[in-house]
């Protein structure tokens, strides 16, 4: 077992792996944790999109790829807070178009630009092909936006719980609001390079859901949901490594099995023990 | 002083709220009834800022009230709040001391004893760590009103707090206005349905886009009142509900 455990290590392009899925599997489940419970689950895959155009006019102007990313990013969700507020369209529809508004740019500006950008590797992840720059880029989003959430805690807890009592008692809601789509962007910039933009939305959403079903307090489901993800992540990477297996899917398939578990087995909210919990107590 | 001059809200073309002026003094519980739409839970968002007003002004002690909103306790109404929130009873009223604290500190011992006098006040010290959700909508109000109290606030605003509750917690937030209002507070509390609670109140508002009446209850509630606010067609709403000598 520890043989098949330490194997892998032998490889340098593993070594790399493993460390960025701890720090995704980390970072994901906790800023996942509040699109959950703001019911704005989607809005990740939407942003998740939305970099697109940005990544291929950073990499023709030769610029950091951070900068145009989280730049369209942002511009996107934007978008959609003003196509909302200025009309009686609703979020979903505006989020739909906007993403893929912003993904049919993203494609053109590939091709007339002439990136060489390698859209599968954009779209799908390539976690064996994770660089040390990726690693140290990662580290230092995953830690600005822990710190920052730990500073914040008390107050994005009455934001997201209660934004109309938090507006209420004078708390300043449009920073917050863009701190949430700064943090939202960064952490899908950070885990676009290990599983893709298509999938980044599982691994927001998969472990912080998880473990939602298993606690009562938002600061338990991160914590639990960080164990999880960094579970499904290193499991996924090991699988993908031993039976040849594209990662980013891996990843995405073991947290959603350990989902459909908990959402059946859960002590307090599982499907299947659920009705006899309620015999026993009538 | 609350006062409240010309406040007016447009959404979109409509007009939510028509020019609505009063004034409430200090240890006054006030009641704002009128038809569901009327406007009441527009005037309470728009007096703090929360909707855009397209006129008016609203000043607390002669300053203007978006100035100073940590002397304001709001309790929305119950079904604002997403129940499903992973957060237990004591959390939900430790928000009140936010603003207090101030940023990067966390809740020391005086704030968690004010805390726990809330809780203990509206009677849900034994629920503190339950999740919310866990909660009849009696106790989830009660949790709202011991947030509003832990807010120590001047001015309390109340949307609809006695909708879908029981007796026992009706009784007890009659009986924290009474408290607060003896505290001098100013309290402001919306409902569609008064009931009996009507004899509570020091004053009663009666909207229906603009003001219709403004006064003590048995003057507010008077057939050409209710005529006007609710239509002929509901000419006596309050049928069952209020005591016949108010309408005296």
């Amino acid at each position: 077992m520890l043989d098949w455990l330490l194997e892998p290590l032998g490889f340098e392009f593993m070594r790399h792996a493993i460390a960025i899925s701890i720090l995704i599997g980390i970072l994901c489940p906790v800023v996942g944790s509040y699109l959950i419970v703001q019911r704005m689950a989607l809005l990740g895959d939407v942003i998740a999109h939305c970099v697109l155009p940005g990544l291929s006019i950073s990499f023709f102007l030769g610029i950091d790829i951070l900068i145009g990313a989280f730049g369209s990013g942002i511009l996107g969700s934007f978008i959609i807070a003003w196509i909302r507020s200025q009309s009686r369209i609703k979020v979903d529809s505006a989020m739909a178009l906007t993403f893929s508004s912003f993904f049919a740019l993203g494609v053109t500006l590939i091709s007339v630009l002439k990136n060489k950008l390698d859209l599968d590797s954009f779209l799908f992840g390539d976690i064996l092909g994770v660089t040390l720059t990726d690693i140290q880029r990662t580290l230092a989003i995953a830690l600005l936006i822990l710190v920052a959430i730990r500073l914040f805690y008390k107050e994005l807890l009455f934001y997201t719980f209660d934004p109309t009592g938090a507006q209420a008692m004078g708390l300043p809601v449009n920073v917050i609001y863009l701190g949430f789509m700064a943090a939202i962007t960064l952490t899908i910039i950070a885990s676009m390079q290990a599983v893709g933009v298509i999938l980044v939305i599982a691994l927001l959403i998969g472990p912080a859901l998880t473990a939602y079903l298993m606690v009562k307090e938002l600061h338990h489901m991160m914590g639990l949901g960080a164990l999880i993800g960094v579970f499904v992540s290193l499991s996924g990477v090991y699988i993908s490594y031993y039976h040849n297996l594209p990662s980013g899917p891996a990843i995405v398939l073991v947290s959603s099995t350990l989902f459909l578990f908990v959402l059946l087995f859960s002590p307090s909210q599982g499907i299947l023990i659920r009705p006899s919990q309620n015999r026993s107590t009538e | 002083m609350l006062e409240v001059q010309q406040l007016a809200v447009n959404y979109r073309g409509i007009c939510g709220l028509d020019r609505v002026s009063f004034q409430i003094e200090h240890g006054q519980l006030v009641g704002i009834i009128g038809p569901n739409g009327a406007g009441k839970s527009t005037m309470l968002k728009a007096m703090l800022g929360l909707i855009p007003a397209s006129t008016g002004v609203v000043h607390y002690c002669t300053c203007p009230l978006h100035q100073q909103l940590e002397r304001v306790a709001y309790v929305p109404q119950r079904s604002q709040i997403d129940w499903d929130y992973p957060i237990t009873v004591w959390n939900v009223v430790m928000m009140a001391r936010t603003r207090s604290l101030g940023w990067f500190r966390g809740a020391g011992r005086p704030a968690r004893e004010i805390v726990k006098a809330a809780l203990e006040r509206v009677e849900i010290l034994d629920l503190k760590d339950r999740r919310i959700g866990e909660l009849s909508g009696g106790q989830q109000q009660r949790v709202f009103l011991a947030r509003a109290l832990a807010q120590q606030a001047d001015l309390l605003l109340f949307d609809e707090p006695f909708t879908g509750v029981d007796k026992t917690t009706e009784a007890i937030i009659l009986d924290v206005f009474d408290d607060l209002r003896a505290q001098n507070k100013i309290l402001l509390v919306s409902s569609h349905d008064w009931g009996r609670t009507l004899t509570h109140l020091d004053r009663l508002l009666l909207l229906n886009q603009r003001l219709i009446a403004d006064g003590s209850p048995q003057q507010v509630m008077t057939p050409e009142n209710l005529h006007e606010a609710y239509g002929a067609a509901l000419r006596n709403p309050f049928h069952d509900t209020i005591e016949p000598t108010l309408f005296c």
